[in-house]
């Protein structure tokens, strides 16, 4: 075996440094609009699920929001339900 | 007295004389009971993002008034009788929904929501 070869129990971390952050907060939107669907889409996965708040880094307040207004959007069928490729 | 805006979705297969006539009698309904309507948007023929009732797209309009709370269910009443809309969608507005909707009619969003840019 070669010595120089190093091996990780667990994968190495590639730092990622820049900090997650509420894009509502940072700028000041107090009002998601379930009529945009282009902009919802920022909020959900291709398959048209909502993602989590560890991903998009959105604070509790405006997740509940931004869920609120996918939901409206797929009501008025703005936005899908399911689907496959929707990016 | 609150504010509102409701969604209408109406089926593709309606002639324009008739679809005018549908949202006129919706209109109506609203004006009828004493309240005033603030704005009125007509999206034209979208695309669906699934298919509602076999109809692979739809007539969008929105309205956007000022009523009192009783009208709320006339007029739901009265979308779930007809059957050429498709689907209804009625949201009580905050302050922060009346700030964004009037920012958005004196078109401060023309060139890109600001919301968009953030995003990219």
């Amino acid at each position: 075996m070669a010595k120089d070869q190093i091996q990780y129990v667990t994968a190495p971390k590639v730092d990622d440094n820049r900090k997650k952050y509420c894009r509502f907060r940072k700028n000041g939107i107090k009002y998601i609009d379930y009529k945009d669907a282009n902009f919802l889409l920022k909020f959900i996965n291709d398959q048209g699920k909502i993602l989590p708040r560890r991903l998009t880094g959105t604070s509790l307040k405006f997740q509940r929001k931004v869920a609120q207004a996918v939901k409206r959007a797929r009501h008025i069928g703005l936005l899908p339900f399911v689907t496959d490729q929707l990016k | 007295m609150n504010q509102y805006e409701t969604v209408i979705v109406l089926t593709p297969l309606l002639s324009e004389d008739v679809a005018k006539e549908a949202l006129a009698k919706f209109k109506n309904i609203i004006t009828g009971s004493g309240a005033e309507i603030i704005a009125e948007d007509n999206w034209g023929l979208r695309k669906l993002a699934y298919p509602i009732e076999k109809k692979a797209s739809g007539f969008f309009h929105l309205t956007e008034y000022k009523a009192e709370g009783e009208l709320i269910n006339k007029l739901e009443l009265e979308l779930k009788r007809d059957e050429r809309v498709l689907r209804f969608l009625t949201v009580r507005l905050d302050r922060h929904a009346i700030a964004y909707s009037e920012k958005k009619r004196s078109g401060a969003f023309n060139k890109k929501p600001k919301k968009e840019e953030a995003g990219a």
